[in-house]
């Protein structure tokens, strides 16, 4: 079992036009959620290259986030359906080579949903919480 | 001399007489039995030394980008023509969707190839000859023993599963008494029982693999797609890795230079066959193959027209990946 005091530590890469101001929302709003993230704002989630995601691994963190606007909603038009291609890919390339799939996961947040982003988090860190910590492509 | 070398090498010649091409890309035997080795051919008598068998295993699309520099000063683009088998007339059209190569300026003498010979399936030391007879390889040893060995159960891995035998582009299609009956192979699954594993023991295959690479970059040298003038592994801003041999550093390149060939690769085979430690690349990169087929309905190499899967988008593209609270 793990260390009973493991507390993941996970990047989150935020859209800045909804997902970041999602979770400005979700703040604004006084909601409680597991302060486990560290927030990294791009303009737009197909700005995310697949080496982001691959050197927070590198560099040991337990968890990857990434959320952008929902398809049809880009403030760049169509930025998220690039990087939806792009993920479909890295997920099932990861998972395929031994990752487990709840350490990078994508989602669409909107800039009203607050509380969804909440939600979301608290799954994602109880989610890793049970897989233990990254031990899997850090460079020691 | 077999009916299609005499063939590839008359077409040639009547290209050259034509002023059609400046340079002719090609194979000529090796200096080892059972090898071969590219050869640009230039004037008129080297095309006798021109060779077509089952250990012509280059890809030649490779050797393409560098005669097409972005930067020509002034100076106008050479007439190249190749020789290109199933596999590297794919390489080819991905080459001129990324106009990394002008299609005006290559001449491509299509061959139908029935498979390549995989040299890690001969014990070939102490082989001093090899001979093709229909579909048997005899080889004859340095004790001056002669095996028969069927083509088929020589095969490379991608040979085995490719069914484009026929190149997709040409210009001339190459057909002699050798080839004119191939049949498409069906497909064979290639990496179903893989993903059936358990998540630990595919880490533990995949880290075992990697394991062995010495970062000599043999992979991204035969891989007609890596034409990058400065590859990511090598870039110091942003630096994505060390130059170390550390698992980590090395992980990390294969997954980036895999990922690259998203929606690109052709399944040739060139990698595996470069790389000097025998890494199982393949096994990693058709799940990248499949997964463009499966969710994008896309295959690399077929039509010039088509866009690249990572270009464009549909509004359904599937989403099942997505997280939901």
């Amino acid at each position: 079992m793990h260390d009973i005091n493991f507390e993941p530590k996970i990047v989150a890469f935020l859209c800045n036009w909804c997902s970041y101001a999602g979770a400005d929302l979700a703040g604004v709003s006084r909601i409680q959620y597991s302060p486990n993230i560290r927030i990294i704002r791009v303009p737009c989630s197909g700005r995310i290259n697949p080496f982001y995601v691959i050197k927070t691994l590198q560099s040991g963190v337990d968890g990857v986030l990434v959320s952008g606007c929902h398809p049809g909603d880009c403030h760049y038009i169509s930025g998220n359906l690039f990087a939806r291609r792009k993920f479909t890919l890295l997920k099932n390339f990861l998972e395929y080579i031994g990752i487990e799939p709840q350490r990078v996961q994508f989602a669409w947040v909107s800039a009203s949903e607050g509380g969804r982003f909440a939600q979301i988090i608290e799954k994602i860190v109880s989610e890793i919480r049970n897989i233990g910590p990254n031990k899997k492509l850090v460079k020691y | 001399m077999r009916e299609i070398e005499v063939k590839i090498r008359d077409t040639i010649k009547q290209l050259f007489y034509e002023r059609k091409i400046d340079i002719f890309i090609g194979y000529n035997k090796g200096s080892l039995p059972l090898r071969s080795t590219p050869c640009f051919v230039t004037e008129l008598s080297d095309i006798e030394n021109l060779i077509w068998n089952s250990y012509c295993y280059t890809n030649l699309a490779v050797y393409l980008p560098r005669f097409f520099p972005s930067q020509s000063k002034g100076k106008a683009f050479p007439r190249v023509g190749i020789l290109a088998k199933g596999c590297d007339a794919r390489s080819l059209v991905g080459l001129i969707k990324e106009k990394q190569v002008p299609r005006e300026n290559i001449y491509i003498l299509g061959v139908i190839c029935d498979g390549i010979i995989d040299l890690e399936k001969i014990q070939d030391t102490d082989i001093v000859d090899s001979k093709e007879r229909n579909d048997k390889i005899i080889i004859t040893y340095k004790n001056g023993k002669e095996a028969e060995i069927k083509k088929g159960d020589l095969l490379t891995d991608a040979c085995v599963n490719c069914h484009y035998t026929t190149p997709t582009l040409y210009d001339t299609l190459i057909i002699g008494k050798e080839n004119q009956k191939l049949k498409t192979k069906k497909q064979v699954p290639v990496i179903d029982q893989f993903e059936n594993k358990s998540i630990q023991e595919r880490w533990e295959y995949f880290q075992e693999q990697m394991s062995k690479c010495i970062r000599c970059y043999a992979c991204r040298q035969a891989c007609p797609n890596c034409y990058c003038k400065e590859c990511f592994a090598e870039q110091t801003k942003p630096k994505w890795i060390g130059n170390t041999n550390n698992i980590s550093d090395i992980m990390f390149y294969q997954i980036g230079r895999i990922f690259h060939q998203a929606g690109r690769c052709v399944d040739c085979g060139a990698c595996v066959r470069a790389c000097p430690m025998g890494i199982d690349l393949r096994i990693f990169t058709y799940k990248l193959v499949k997964d463009t087929k499966e969710f994008f309905g896309y295959e690399a190499g077929l039509t010039i027209e088509e866009l690249p899967p990572l270009a464009t988008f549909k509004l359904e593209d599937q989403q099942e990946f997505i997280t939901e609270p």
